[in-house]
């Protein structure tokens, strides 16, 4: 039996990152009719983290977290966001938005007709949007976070 | 029908992108080396500053308002790829004209839908880049250049102003446009029109073509036929914009060798430094971009460009062309068929006017008339012998001046420590 937390990670394997325009397979037989080949088994390319993280990258961002206000989505101080701005801003989504001439990250909330920036850390209030100079710039979709040990 | 993309005031754009503060205050972005103004908010402009003023000219009034920014040309270039690739979603015919300026052909599209088209392209481009852009649409490219102008000045037409041929609003712009004002018409042309009692683009429409050609050049002609709503007109025919110079061609036939490129690219450099020589400039940044064939769907696509700053403005076609090979190690790709690549020189001004900047002595002045005379022997030589009859080695990497940027902003999208900060 085992006494580990029930935090399991599996591994993945060799897998095909398919993004438009960016992986190409290095080598693509004609398609057949009849057996398929055994070498198409053997196509795949590297992994790319940069393709799997990145599907627009004329829209996505690279943006550095400071503070500790998002803490309860996994965003930590010095994080690293990766930000699409091609997605909708809807209730839910953690976003950026250009608050009072500063960019912050919050969670998009809606109350009623009311929307809110609320923050993943009990000790930060929701900030209502209502009635001031706010738009949002972009949706988060990763969050980069370095543990003890990585190579900064 | 084609459409003009045109970047509003460009580079101000870019810097508000990651800088909210500066939303709706006058900002201006200098030349390199901080000489003088070369991009302005509408806010700057209405403070009355003029393109190309000298910073130390501007009033004190005016220097504590505005915000006043040493280019960034690593997020211009970065931030003009983006745009073109979000154009590239709309159609596969984007022409690149300049750093902030593209031709995107919609031919086959239903005329019909191509004004709303247009206010969808406009506003995915904001919502991608969170650059601002006017759309110009038109049955040819000149009359493409009237439109964005309209959508740009009018408010009413909401960033898109689509022209049809004949019709009581085109007639209104064209009879209002000074025929200076038309893409391709030089002013010194301009007096020439007057002469002749041609002093709008409605007149210039008017003329009869044949006479137009024997007074002026075939390619005055064919703005008479465009401005008549026939497209006459590649980009090959224009000069570029006032403060670019680019040259690029299309392969023929495709390759995926680097060596190749690097020679087409020494190529196109030695062109545009020659170009730049001509008309007395200097430069202080080299866009390089190359692509694939975007019409040969069977085989990988990819678009790519880049644009490295000078350490000070030069003319030097060594110096132009050692960042441009930079710039090409950096965005090449193996495996794919490059079909283009060209080069584009940014931010010129006059060699007369250039400042000096802090470290040059007086012996690199002598080192300056030295290269001077280098380069205007070469461009002799390759006049007066043949094309390439003197041609460039490319000199070592890793030279290096300081280049002066006091006031740049950090390079947002290119360097990891520089990225953008958010509060969290």
């Amino acid at each position: 039996m085992s006494i580990l937390p029930q935090t399991t990670a599996t591994p993945l394997g060799r897998a095909q990152a398919v993004t438009v325009a960016h992986s190409q397979p290095l080598y693509v037989g004609r398609v057949r009719a009849g057996f398929p080949s055994p070498a198409d088994d053997h196509l795949d390319a590297d992994i790319d983290l940069h393709a799997h993280v990145v599907k627009r990258p004329a829209a996505t961002f690279f943006v550095r977290a400071e503070g500790d206000s998002m803490q309860g989505e996994g965003i930590h101080h010095g994080d690293l966001l990766v930000v699409d701005r091609s997605l909708e801003p809807l209730p839910g989504r953690v976003v950026i938005v250009a608050l009072d001439g500063e960019l912050t990250v919050k969670r998009l909330e809606r109350v009623g007709q009311r929307f809110y920036l609320a923050a993943a850390n009990s000790r930060y209030r929701p900030i209502p949007l209502e009635g001031r100079e706010a738009h949002v710039w972009g949706v988060v979709t990763h969050v980069v976070h370095a543990l003890p040990g990585a190579a900064s | 029908m084609i459409a003009l993309v045109d970047c509003n005031n460009f580079y101000v754009s870019c810097e508000r992108v990651f800088d909210p503060r500066l939303e709706g205050r006058p900002v201006g972005v200098l030349s390199n080396n901080d000489g003088c103004v070369i991009a302005r908010s509408n806010e700057l402009k209405a403070l009355g500053v003029e393109m190309g003023a000298a910073l130390h000219l501007l009033p004190p009034y005016i220097r504590r308002r505005a915000v006043l920014l040493s280019s960034n040309y690593a997020l211009y270039g970065d931030m003009s790829k983006r745009v073109t690739q979000t154009l590239a979603e709309f159609s596969p015919h984007v022409e690149v004209y300049s750093i902030d300026e593209s031709f995107v052909g919609f031919q086959g599209f239903d005329p019909a839908t191509l004004e709303e088209r247009g206010h969808r392209l406009r506003q995915t481009v904001r919502q991608w880049t969170g650059i601002p852009v006017s759309v110009g649409l038109a049955p040819t490219r000149v009359l493409a250049k009237v439109a964005n102008h309209a959508a740009k000045k009018l408010p009413a037409y909401g960033g898109v102003c689509k022209l049809e041929v004949d019709n009581p609003a085109t007639r209104t712009i064209l009879r209002q446009l000074p025929v200076t004002e038309l893409w391709g018409v030089a002013r010194r042309t301009g007096e020439r029109l007057a002469l002749m009692s041609i002093e709008t683009a409605w007149q210039l429409r008017e003329a009869d073509p044949k006479r137009i050609r024997r007074a002026f050049s075939v390619v005055m002609e064919r703005i008479v036929w465009e401005l008549r709503g026939h497209p006459a007109i590649t980009l090959d025919d224009m000069a570029a914009p006032k403060q670019q110079i680019m040259v690029s061609r299309s392969f023929g036939r495709m390759t995926g060798d680097l060596v190749d490129l690097r020679e087409a690219l020494r190529q196109h450099t030695a062109r545009a430094g020659e170009k730049l020589r001509r008309q007395g400039s200097v430069t202080s940044a080299v866009m390089v971009f190359i692509n694939t064939n975007r019409f040969q769907l069977e085989h990988p696509q990819y678009r790519n460009s880049v644009v490295v700053p000078l350490p000070r403005p030069t003319d030097d076609s060594r110096e132009i062309a050692h960042a441009a090979a930079r710039g090409l190690e950096a965005i090449f790709l193996k495996g794919y068929r490059y079909q283009k690549i060209g080069v584009m020189l940014l931010d010129l001004s006059t060699d007369t006017h250039r400042q000096l900047s802090l470290d040059e002595t007086p012996q690199s002045e002598a080192a300056r008339q030295r290269r001077q005379r280098l380069m205007a022997t070469m461009d002799r030589l390759n006049r007066e012998l043949c094309r390439d009859a003197v041609r460039l080695g490319l000199p070592r990497k890793g030279n290096a001046w300081g280049l002066r940027c006091e006031r740049r902003t950090p390079r947002y999208t290119t360097r990891w420590e520089e990225l953008v900060r958010v509060k969290a």
